[in-house]
């Protein structure tokens, strides 16, 4: 953007022109995404979506399901991330998202408990993606500990290991991390921060937090 | 999927966001409003699919705008017109901002009608929020010889403004 660009274009075009030039614009960007789609150059396509947890960001590669960020990880800031560790061709592509938009509309209603979408877990360690691809089998509504997954996926001893595969889940709620809490029954961390775990618990039945044993949180 | 690109590039949706609108301006003053959806659509395609394949960018605006020139040239060329106006009016310009009902009409119609070099002057300058030295850069020549050739074409905009407008009063009185 070449400084004061701005200045002149107050002075050289009105302002009802330039919010009818910007409107005509947003139109024309819904094309450019459809023909880019059928093109085939859009590597990252993305949209957000409204919750109970606030708006989420969902994005999709070709191969599926990439990342879903809660908005207090910053959306710009994920976008920025998927730019610089996929690819910057980078596109509010709601179309490829409808499946995935559908079915958390669908898990926050309560019409559905699971998901059922192509996941692209490429960017995950081997060991992470082991134990994310592990989480799923935790049903709706249940629980494990990081112990019990660690145990899960072979390795009993990675226990913290497995607390930094669920941190970096890159699809949380579609990937349940939020089902894994710690052996005292502490709900341990989450990237959405713990009300949000503590919200979706509560959603899938199970006691909110500060009841029972969880009172030293 | 590309390689990691060596320079972090924004999200292309950031590129369109920032500069859409000066792109479309910018076509509306190659091609008229009418065409300036296609060439905009062109452009912004082509700039995608260059997106991230290596590529550096110091000047996106720049860089966007070279691309809007040569897809607006390739798009009047396959409508069998020639690539830069002529001197004298002919159908096809007057063809090329076919809205009379639109008040930006005859404005649009004077700026097709500007000699080339005042006319692309005027679009990077005023339309696309290019520097002189920017769209020297593009045209060749210098900053100085842009910025003369942008105020000749305002100077001709609005003598021909005034004009039209003192033909409207005119014909307006004698009815």
């Amino acid at each position: 953007m070449t400084p004061g660009m701005h200045d002149r274009a107050d002075t050289t075009v009105g302002d009802a022109a330039a919010e009818e030039d910007a409107r005509h614009v947003a139109a024309l960007r819904r094309q450019l995404v459809g023909a880019a789609e059928a093109a085939g150059i859009v590597d990252v396509a993305y949209r957000v979506v409204d919750s109970p947890v606030g708006p989420l960001l969902v994005a999709a590669t070709e191969d599926g399901l990439v990342r879903v960020a809660f908005s207090s990880e910053g959306h710009e800031s994920v976008l920025e991330h998927l730019s610089q560790s996929i690819s910057p061709r980078v596109l509010q592509a709601p179309g490829r998202l409808d499946d995935a938009a559908r079915q958390l509309e669908a898990y926050f209603t309560g019409r559905s408990q699971t998901f059922d979408l192509r996941v692209d877990l490429r960017r995950s360690t081997p060991f992470r993606r082991r134990v994310q691809e592990y989480l799923p089998l935790i049903e709706f509504g249940q629980t494990a500990s990081y112990r019990q997954v660690a145990e899960q996926v072979g390795s009993p001893r990675a226990v913290r290991a497995v607390g930094t595969a669920c941190a970096t889940n890159p699809l949380p709620i579609v990937i349940p991390c939020h089902r894994v809490l710690r052996s005292d029954g502490g709900l341990g961390g989450y990237l959405g921060g713990t009300d949000a775990k503590a919200e979706l618990l509560a959603l899938e039945g199970h006691p909110p937090a500060g009841s029972g044993q969880g009172l030293l949180l | 999927m590309s390689p990691r690109p060596a320079a972090a590039l924004p999200p292309f949706e950031s590129v369109v966001q920032q500069h859409g609108v000066a792109v479309l301006r910018l076509c509306r003053a190659h091609v008229g409003a009418q065409e300036a959806d296609d060439v905009w659509q062109e452009t912004f395609l082509a700039a995608l699919r260059a997106y991230g394949q290596g590529l550096e960018i110091a000047d996106y605006q720049a860089w966007l705008i070279r691309i809007a020139r040569n897809k607006a040239i390739d798009h009047l060329r396959a409508a069998g017109r020639r690539p830069e106006p002529v001197a004298e009016v002919g159908d096809d310009v007057a063809a090329a901002v076919p809205d009379v009902a639109d008040p930006d009409a005859s404005v649009w119609a004077d700026v097709a009608r500007l000699p080339p070099k005042q006319r692309q002057c005027l679009g990077y300058r005023y339309l696309g929020g290019l520097s002189y030295a920017q769209t020297a850069e593009i045209l060749g020549g210098t900053a100085a010889a842009a910025r003369r050739a942008a105020a000749d074409g305002i100077a001709t905009l609005r003598r021909q403004q005034q004009e039209s407008t003192e033909q409207r009063t005119a014909e307006g009185s004698t009815s």
